[in-house]
């Protein structure tokens, strides 16, 4: 053991030269490198531990002889820290009904099972998670997909079952979750696959028709045999033909769907252009004569390829952000069967059996307690910012956050018939029916078939008066060259550049689409709990005598009820200690220091004490008014301080809605909330808000946003909870923040990885900003093709014109949209 | 410069066998993560490491 925590040792001392200002070698944790707590010190051992979790994982490690994981890792990287493990026994792993569901069978019965995995955060991650096997022998092999986040696993399920190896995995730091929707990714991956194989091909064709097109320019002008001449362009043929009509046939297909739905589509021009071209040349090749135009064609498919290829990629990467949180949602529930609670996958619940939720868990279902009574952080369904007392015979709604002490609840419904079930179910009606996005390009190419059509018209006409022969020739010149490549690349990488540059600022965009659209300003509607305030209670008055404050802290010091954590985290802790501590619904009661202390709300004092003096009753009320919570502490029988809690806003509100303001957009506050609480954070804001509109159900939130849309108004609705996931889906563009429900996350259109509403601002501001480059590149490209027209009609454009403009166009498109700053805080607006 | 006639359709052959190479590869999954294999490529273990365990035979150098 020691000659190992050798190896773990000078990782540990290169931390500590980090932290500057720390000149005393303090102990350092010999998994993670952290600073030992004091109270953590064991003078004896060498190898000393911040907590229990690196010492398990240590002890791991060296049985294993895995401590080469500790050379693997970057001790610099500050996400290492300790490992968190979830401590589930991950039962469900093991029902039948899983087994089914989601794994394969291999040779020599070992099964296949995908996991998402929790935790990884550099290469020694993936070096430690591919050796599972050394750590547990039933495990055959473990290979990590850095990309899908995924961890693929073969085990032998005689040796061991699912869950151990599952434990194995969560007592090494990295919480396992199966992965749902594998048919959706087996779709996603055929489609990248396919992609992939159309852009290489087109890519192949592009450079050996160039090689061929290149003699035959040479040819043009230092002179060729007619053979040779015919040899190349035959040999082009040959090349491009499946170059267009299979790497190609994607743009047939849009430009043919474009057609039947009426829609403008960047697809039409794109397929005019490839098809004219394709079949001048093929019969200016059987001719032999006539100019040919296979490599502009081929180059034109390959790069627009490029450009879908890479907002694909892009797109992807939000794609599997959500993927991932979503996987993250409790799927198992403990179900109590002859007293004892047993964990089982929550699809497996019936309505009347009986359930366990204990403290900091979600609800999975609807139902009525039949044992226990606790606190219920509602506010992810309902928005309200107060926590709701429930006991014996209160219902309970699945979506909600037990907060203090187990319960046991009777199962009403489950799944689809829950309340969670049913909204789940309007959001996926309303994301439905939801209009398509017609993006700037495609609107613009809407415009630009009809004159180029009408232009090639104007040029057969002219051509046909003064020179028939050539009429077609010129015609199709002008179709190649107007063939929009840098009108089609222009917008997909602006976009990938976009989307990749916002999600290293913490924004998720689910489409490039949503970028165009929160490029024009609207109104946009907040959600109040948890969007504008930070979604947990703060202390914010403390009306009463100082020295009381150690005594609170330390009757709440356990306790997880919001208040009580509001209490520790502003309050510092004492060593005082808490005695005969019994809590009752709305307050609590103890000793401390041989006093009586009760903290809790005015009825629960009062009918402790019997009467509340008059001063704390106006105080209460005052604060009450305010939308604050006042709550009474009382020592020895005398209401002697009071305390006032409220959702705070948050810090960034104020600037980023001013930010917000500055560009346009307009605000309007709709919150499950009461009004008052509504009002009282409004007013904070110090921004004019159109409308601000309390005690709003889901139900009345889509119905806003539907009304607002109807008016005409572009809508943006930002919020967190499942009660917003609806008017989300209706709204144009919805906006899930940080630490959202899942159910919002899915049906947000743009979600943020960091807390605040600074991220919002700045979505909102890189939104435009990009839009700005996707216009700089219309112009650009339009102005080459302008030119190309001009060439064309007076029947000046050859092929090697052609092949010069169209890259030449495409790369100055490029350039632009990637040296453009977007979503960067630090860029001038 | 005859010879032209027989370059060019070998060069159009040994091209589609890179084509029908890279079709391959695609289709089997090759491309599908292009991150994990390269960081996988610098974990190779090292004696000092095989030596702190016992009973895993030591990889042949």
């Amino acid at each position: 053991m020691s000659a190992a925590a050798e190896i773990g040792r000078p990782e540990a001392a290169k931390v500590a030269s980090l932290h500057a200002g720390m000149s005393e070698p303090e102990p350092q944790c010999a998994h993670c490198g952290l600073p030992v707590p004091a109270a953590r010190l064991e003078p004896l051992c060498d190898p000393q531990f911040c907590c229990d979790g690196c010492r398990s994982v240590f002890a791991i490690l060296h049985s294993a002889g895995l401590t080469e994981y500790y050379r693997q890792r970057d001790p610099n990287d500050p996400r290492g820290g300790s490992p968190q493990r979830s401590q589930r026994k991950f039962e469900e792993l093991d029902e039948p009904a899983f087994r089914e569901a989601h794994t394969q069978a291999g040779p020599g019965g070992m099964l296949r099972c995908e996991f998402f995995v929790e935790g990884v955060h550099c290469s020694a991650c993936v070096w430690l998670l591919e050796r599972l096997p050394r750590v547990i022998p039933a495990v055959l092999e473990a290979r990590y997909d850095l990309t899908r986040s995924v961890l693929r696993v073969a085990w032998d399920p005689s040796c061991a079952p699912l869950s151990q190896v599952a434990r194995a995995l969560d007592s090494l730091g990295y919480t396992p979750h199966p992965t749902h929707s594998t048919t959706l990714a087996t779709e996603q991956r055929k489609g990248d696959r396919a992609l992939l194989l159309r852009l290489g091909i087109a890519g192949a064709a592009a450079g050996n028709v160039m090689l061929m097109a290149l003699a035959l320019y040479s040819g043009e002008y230092g002179g060729m045999a007619a053979e040779y001449a015919t040899l190349f362009r035959w040999g082009s043929l040959a090349i491009a033909t499946p170059a267009v009509f299979w790497a190609g046939s994607l743009f047939f297909r849009g430009g043919l769907a474009a057609l039947r739905t009426r829609t403008p589509h960047m697809d039409l021009p794109v397929s005019l252009g490839l098809l004219a071209g394709y079949f001048g040349s093929a019969i200016n090749t059987l001719r032999g004569q006539g100019e040919v135009y296979f490599d502009s064609l081929c180059t034109l498919i390959f790069l627009l390829l490029v450009g879908r290829y890479l907002q694909r990629t892009h797109q992807r990467r939000s794609a599997k952000a959500s993927d991932l949180l979503s996987a993250l949602s409790p799927t198992t529930a403990y179900l109590v069967e002859s007293g004892t609670p047993r964990e089982v996958p929550a699809s497996a619940l019936q309505v009347g059996s009986i359930v366990e939720v204990r403290p900091g868990e979600r609800v999975t279902v609807d139902g009525v307690i039949c044992d226990g009574s606790s606190a219920l952080d509602t506010s992810l369904l309902t928005g309200e910012s107060f926590p709701e007392e429930v006991t014996v015979g209160d219902r309970v709604h699945a979506g909600t956050t037990n907060l203090s002490s187990p319960v046991r609840v009777r199962v009403e419904s489950v799944g689809a018939e829950t309340r969670l079930g049913r909204l789940m179910h309007s959001v996926e009606t309303t994301q439905r029916e939801r209009a398509p996005i017609v993006r700037l390009a495609d609107r613009v190419a809407g415009y630009f078939v009809l004159i180029i059509l009408a232009i090639s018209a104007l040029t057969l006409l002219i051509w046909w008066h003064l020179d028939p022969s050539h009429a077609i020739d010129h015609t199709v010149a002008l179709l190649v060259v107007t063939c929009p490549c840098a009108l089609g690349m222009a917008t997909p990488l602006a976009v990938s550049a976009a989307l990749r540059a916002a999600a290293h600022s913490g924004i998720l965009f689910k489409g490039g689409e949503f970028i165009e659209e929160l490029a024009h300003p609207g109104v946009i509607v907040f959600d109040k709990t948890g969007t504008l305030t930070e979604g947990r209670l703060a202390l914010t008055h403390f009306d009463g005598d100082e020295s009381l404050k150690p005594l609170v802290r330390a009757v709440e010091a356990t306790s997880g009820h919001p208040i009580a954590r509001a209490f520790q985290r502003t309050i510092p802790e004492s060593n005082l200690r808490c005695e005969a501590r019994q809590e009752y619904p709305g307050g609590v009661r103890a000793r401390v220091e041989g006093r009586d202390i009760l903290v809790g709300s005015q009825s629960f004092v009062r009918a402790m004490l019997g009467s509340l003096p008059v001063w704390c009753m106006t105080r209460a009320q005052a604060h009450a008014a305010a939308g604050r919570t006042p709550v009474l502490i009382a020592v020895d029988g005398v209401v002697s301080a009071l305390a006032a809690f409220a959702d705070s806003v948050r810090a960034d509100a104020a600037t980023s809605l001013k930010q917000l303001a500055e560009l346009g957009f307009q605000f309007e506050v709709l919150s499950g909330d009461e009004q008052r609480v509504v009002d009282a954070v409004v007013g904070e804001l110090r921004v004019p808000v159109l409308n601000a509109t309390g005690g709003a159900s889901p139900e009345a939130k889509l119905a806003a946003i539907t009304t607002l849309r109807a008016g005409g108004q572009r809508v943006f609705m930002v919020g967190d909870g499942v009660n917003d996931a609806a008017a989300m889906a209706a709204a144009n563009v919805g906006i899930a923040v940080h630490g959202g429900a899942e159910a919002c996350l899915s049906a947000a259109d743009v979600f943020t990885t960091r807390p605040g509403l600074e991220t919002v601002a700045l979505a909102a501001q890189g939104a435009k900003r990009t839009m700005r480059v996707i216009r700089v590149g219309i112009g650009l490209s339009l102005a080459y093709n302008l030119l190309g027209v001009g060439l064309a009609v007076a029947g000046r454009l050859d092929p090697l014109w052609a092949a010069i403009l169209m890259p030449l166009s495409s790369i100055s498109v490029v350039t632009a949209a990637l040296r453009a700053r977007t979503f960067t805080r630090e860029a001038k607006p | 410069m005859s010879i032209i006639f027989l370059i060019l359709p070998v060069t159009l052959f040994l091209s589609a066998g890179a084509v029908a190479a890279f079709a391959w590869a695609t289709r089997s999954g090759q491309f599908d993560d292009l991150e994990t294999p390269a960081i996988r490529l610098l974990h190779e273990d090292r004696p000092e490491d095989a030596a702190t365990r016992d009973d895993t035979p030591r990889k042949p150098r």
